[in-house]
């Protein structure tokens, strides 16, 4: 599977894509595999701040559990809830329906700060 | 021809009482007629034909060789073992019958939750005594632990169901550990909700062991712990992340907590209630009013009292806080056929995968004791359960009424099995004294007030007998106006209903057909029997677990167990009743003193976990003790068990990992740099020995001296402990503190994953810190188990084990243990590559063998390994742990020659296997690794599509013919599972799709 070239990354494997001031996350494919069968994903509340580079979440599979980190602030505005019932999707769809939150940024500049997909593969090491 | 060790050297003659005309040569006499059921050559699986030969193969000529080339030399121990000769095993049970005589069991009527209770025989004799039963692993091979794994959903069904909370683990290990753990989860939820919030409240009237061991762990974590009337909790102006009640309360009270849960509510607390099981069967269930998480002891559920334990805990909780409850928990997916198949679900809740991050750090817990629990509640069903209850209600009842008719004055409460009265005319120690004089243990509670609990064993009789000891006519004999026939049919006419004054229960219980089905002897055997035929155990072949030390659990070591002197006294029972028990004590902690080289045991921590934080809280409080309480720093090389952080979290450390090299031993450039990077705040250094990578490390005193130097102490894991015995010791190696798992090196069984005992040994700084009595914890540490010498009753096994072998015995028992590992490892070197080796290239008494470099070439992963050695009839050794990918194969001094050599060959012949994938002449999805195990459903169905034929499927070495495992359920789906939590018995339809029905039951 290709990772996106418009979008950016964190070292820890979250992906960022913005739309205007609205950036959804999600994780890599390369981190999925690694966890091997998702199993559960915790995810916040609507209406939620979180901040760039702190923990939103976490993620579980059968034989490891992550916290999920975001590349940049704000809050909030959406949660993909079909996640609840369905944590495999962020398997076999990563970049789509895997997606995890919504976030409406207040900082857009932190966005620059994040990883291109060359940084990103570099740092990942594949 | 002798068949194993017997001393190279003469023995020196015992001290022997001067006999008339004893021979001048008296020294060969007396060695001429020694016992000759010795225990070690039992014990130790090679004999001396078979250990020359595997010397041989490894080049050496002597054990002492093999030895003195594994073990570094600067830490060999000068001083052999003091443990004195080893003794005959008729002869030393006729010694342990004298001393359980010295135990006097009375009745137990002091309650604090721990009650007498009947243990049905054909529970007792085909689970507690038998070793298809007490020999298992803990399930991680779900595939062949399907029969314990049912009987544990029986556990989680049957708490879920009488507690009414819909979520319960199986199981902890006492209730004390198991509020404390609850108010833990309190604390992590409330900083799940938005907020962490650092106070708990505990209504004074739960249990005073529970209070102290929850004011234990509530100041090592930083809680703070407010203990005061239920009523008195202030939600509005303080911010508690819950609130501890007991219900009924430990003087008998049954109290209606609705409007006080629903206040803690509206304040955003959480309300744990630690409920009586039985109790539960009649009143309304914690689900009921509120509580959001239920905590208690299945003791009485038959498992004996054991003067503490070994007993299960339970908790339960809603559903939505799945992933913050501590232990394990048993779940329904389904396997490669689709059929329903049992495992431990959401692991990754647990320490051994979040370290650190665990809220818990409870590993080993009492799953032998949950399955008799459970076995109980199958045997007796709702309809038995509800009418031992009664009974027991009734009894309480009578003796209730008697006793206001004398004059003492009752609380007006309603009650259960419990009275709290305020004795006339008389003091409570007059009352308590001739209640002994009677054969009774009463509570006392102050000058004036006695308690009397009465349980399931409890007989008209004895209320008569008990009245005796409240009348102030001492003529009186009993059978006058205390209890008439008439005044028992009066209350045995009563509906449960009246007697609880509107606090009957109203919800059906244990409505599933597995408690309602097995309801006579016959059916109950066969069902435990079945059961106990799914799981592999040591009954079956060897269990070659690394880090696990699954080694033989003797019959002589087991049968004290069940003696009733030792399993039907009360843990605070008065200490000269206990007499038995305080020299079996005395000896163990003089003879583990004297294996680990330190000054002082306790024998408290009831597992190892709790060993770790016990022997933490020593630390911290040598410490603090010392104007240090800073030194909050530990320092854990990433190598080590999961357990080890998160105790060292629970007992209040900050973790700061060390690196470890490429040979797997502590990188002492890293650990000199952390050490002196926190110098000021380091408190200890966990370190594990030998190595969790099974190897001597040559630097280890070294290690040690740093974190000396730097002004921590040495924690030293003993879950190795089965390489040091007679040839170091954790002191000699430098540690201050070390904890013995007694159910790995010391021959407790696993008992299917517990029970287990963790007790702590310490260096002469530490001893003030060691965990206090229950019931006195004046002491700066406070206590870690509710019952002061935590599971009693199984320290007896390692009593036994120690005082069989002898020193030499024990030692010799290392030499093997050694000796094993490193024969596996000669024997599998050519085939799988072993990681990890010391100075003269020897594995200590276990090993790592890769298996990551199959996958690239065939598909094939360690996990298939695992699963078509089930086809060979074993058990996987330890997967993935310490290196993913890997296989940690720990033999034990108990398994002999030929079963090495079938183990080798059975993984040798699986390489072969791989190669077949590797060279195409196997295909590599469809082969006998990938669809490993293979059950007989499979084999025998008219289909069979596979390109392999069925022969090589279930028989690939010729063994398999004579002793064949056949495993009850194909590859089980972990994730399925996983995404679909289901932790309660499925509805029967789920089985019936698949099978044919049983026989309905009575």
């Amino acid at each position: 599977m290709e990772t996106p070239a418009n979008y950016r990354y964190l070292p820890s494997h979250e992906w960022h894509f913005a739309e205007g001031d609205t950036v959804t996350i999600g994780i890599t494919h390369f981190a999925a595999e690694e966890l091997t069968d998702v199993t559960f994903v915790g995810l916040p509340k609507v209406g939620t701040k979180v901040q760039a580079d702190q923990r939103f979440g976490e993620i579980e599979s059968v034989k490891a559990t992550s916290d999920l980190y975001s590349g940049i602030s704000g809050s909030v505005i959406e949660v993909n809830s079909e996640l609840a019932t369905n944590p495999g999707l962020v398997n076999s769809d990563p970049y789509k329906k895997g997606w995890m939150i919504k976030v409406k940024v207040s900082t857009p500049a932190e966005l620059q700060r994040l990883l291109s997909v060359e940084d990103y593969l570099k740092k990942a090491g594949h | 021809m002798h068949n194993g060790p017997v001393p190279t050297k003469p023995a020196p003659a015992r001290a022997t009482p001067a006999m008339a005309g004893s021979p001048a040569n008296w020294p060969e006499f007396d060695a001429a007629v020694r016992p000759t059921d010795t225990f070690a050559r039992r014990h130790i699986g090679p004999n001396a034909a078979e250990i020359r030969e595997m010397l041989q193969s490894l080049g050496y000529d002597s054990l002492e060789a093999l030895v003195d080339a594994t073990v570094p030399r600067t830490i060999r121990t000068r001083a052999p073992l003091a443990i004195g000769e080893p003794r005959g095993e008729f002869e030393l049970i006729q010694e342990l019958k004298k001393i359980a005589s010295l135990n006097r069991v009375l009745r137990s009527a002091i309650g604090m939750g721990y009650s007498d209770t009947i243990t049905p025989p054909v529970i007792q004799r085909n689970i507690l005594e038998n070793p298809g039963w007490y020999t298992q692993y803990t399930p991680y091979q779900a595939e062949i632990a399907q029969g314990r794994l049912e009987a544990l959903l029986n556990f989680q069904t049957m708490v879920s169901d009488l507690t009414a909370l819909p979520l319960a683990n199986a199981s902890l290990l006492d209730e004390g550990t198991a509020a404390a753990e609850a108010m833990n989860m309190c604390r992590a939820i409330s900083a799940e909700q938005g907020g962490e919030r650092g106070t708990f409240y505990v209504a004074e009237d739960c249990h005073p062991q529970t209070i102290a061991v929850v004011k234990t762990r509530a100041d090592s974590l930083g809680i703070q712990c407010v203990v005061g009337p239920a009523d008195a909790a202030d939600f509005t102006s303080r911010n508690y992340c819950g609130i501890l009640l007991q219900y009924p309360t430990t003087d008998g009270r049954v109290v209606d907590y609705t409007t006080l849960i629903a206040r803690a509510h509206a304040a955003g607390t959480l309300a744990v209630v630690a409920a009586d099981l039985l109790a539960l069967t009649l009143i309304r269930p914690p689900g009921e009013f509120g509580a959001d998480i239920a905590v208690g002891s299945t003791q009485r559920f038959g498992v004996p009292m054991g003067f503490g334990g070994p007993h299960a805990a339970y908790m339960s909780t809603r559903t939505e806080f799945a992933r913050k409850l501590p232990g394990r928990l048993v779940g329904v997916s389904r396997d490669a056929q689709g059929n329903p198949a049992y495992r431990l679900a959401i692991q990754t809740r647990e320490q051994h995968i979040r370290r650190e991050k665990a809220t818990s750090n409870i590993c080993t817990a009492q799953v032998l004791l949950a399955i008799m629990a459970s076995m109980y509640a199958v045997y007796h069903g709702p309809r038995g359960l509800r009418r031992i209850a009664q009974r027991v209600h009734r009894l309480t009842r009578l003796l209730a009424d008697r006793l206001s008719e004398l004059g003492h004055q009752l609380c007006d409460a309603p009650y259960f099995d419990t009275l709290r009265l305020r004795v006339k005319g008389v003091s409570a120690d007059a009352i308590l004294e001739k209640a002994r004089s009677l054969g009774f243990n009463l509570r006392r509670f102050d000058e004036h007030t006695v308690g009397i609990s009465l349980d399931e064993t409890t007989t008209v009789v004895e209320v008569n007998t008990l009245l005796n000891a409240f009348t102030s006519d001492h003529s009186w004999t009993g059978t006058g106006h205390a209890i008439g026939a008439s005044g028992f049919h009066e209350i045995a006419d009563l509906p449960a209903e009246d007697l609880l004054q509107g606090f009957a229960r109203a919800s059906a219980y244990l409505t599933h057909t597995v408690f309602n089905r097995y309801h006579s002897e016959t059916e109950m055997l066969r069902y435990i029997r079945r059961l106990e035929s799914r799981d592999l155990s040591l009954t079956h072949s060897m269990i070659p677990l690394g880090s696990c030390t699954m080694k033989l659990n003797a019959t002589s070591e087991m049968l004290p167990v069940t003696w009733e002197a030792f399993s039907r006294l009360h843990p605070f029972a008065p200490a000269d009743q206990a007499l038995g028990y305080q020299q079996i004590f005395s000896d163990l902690r003089r003879w583990l003193a004297d294996i680990t080289g330190f000054a002082a045991v306790s024998l408290q921590p009831n597992a190892g976990s709790q060993g770790e934080y016990a022997g933490l809280l020593a630390i911290r409080g040598y410490h603090e003790s010392r104007g240090e309480r800073r030194r909050d720093v530990c320092l854990i090389p990433v190598s080590a068990h999961g357990t080890n952080p998160s105790s060292a979290v629970v007992a209040g450390f900050e973790v700061v990992p060390v690196a470890c090299d490429a040979r797997g031993n502590v990188e002492l450039e890293d650990l000199k740099k952390k050490a002196a990077a926190h110098a000021d705040r380091l408190g200890a250094l966990m370190i594990t020995y030998p190595s969790t990578h099974g190897v001597f490390e040559e630097e280890v005193a070294e290690v040690c001296r740093v974190v000396h130097d730097h002004g921590g102490q040495v924690y030293m894991d003993g879950a190795n402990m089965n390489a040091q015995v007679g040839l170091t010791r954790p002191a000699e190696i430098g540690a201050d503190v070390c904890h013995l798992n007694l159910h790995k090196t010391f021959c407790i069984p696993h008992g299917g994953g517990g029970p287990g005992m963790g007790p702590i040994a310490v260096a002469p700084q530490l001893v003030p810190f060691l965990p206090a009595d229950p019931l006195d914890a004046s002491g700066p540490v406070g206590p870690v188990s509710a019952a002061p010498h935590g599971s009693a009753s199984i320290l007896l096994i390692p009593w036994v084990y120690i005082a069989l072998m002898g020193g030499e015995g024990l030692t010799r028992a290392t030499q093997v243990a050694i000796l094993n590992a490193n024969y596996m490892a000669k024997r599998l070197g050519p085939h799988f590559p072993i990681l990890f080796k010391g100075a003269n290239g020897r594995v200590a008494h276990e090993f790592v063998i890769d298996c990551r470099q199959f996958e690239a070439r065939s598909g094939v992963k360690v996990e298939d390994l695992a699963k078509r050695l089930i086809d060979f009839g074993f058990h996987a050794p330890t997967m993935s742990w310490p290196v993913p990918g890997t296989m940690m194969i720990e033999p034990t001094e108990s398994e002999s020659k030929s079963e090495l050599d079938r183990f080798c060959d059975a993984m040798i012949t699986i390489r072969e296997e791989i190669r077949a994938i590797e060279q195409g002449r196997a295909d590599r999805t469809d082969n006998v690794l990938k669809n490993a195990p293979h059950t007989a459903a499979v084999l025998i169905s008219d289909e069979w599509r596979h390109p392999y034929p069925r022969e090589q499927a279930a028989y690939p070495a010729p063994w398999l013919r004579e002793r064949k495992f056949w495993p009850a359920v194909a590859r089980i789906d972990n994730p399925w599972g996983d995404r679909n939590l289901v932790c309660t018995c499925p509805p029967m339809a789920e089985y019936e799709e698949q099978s044919s029905p049983e026989p309905a039951g009575v």
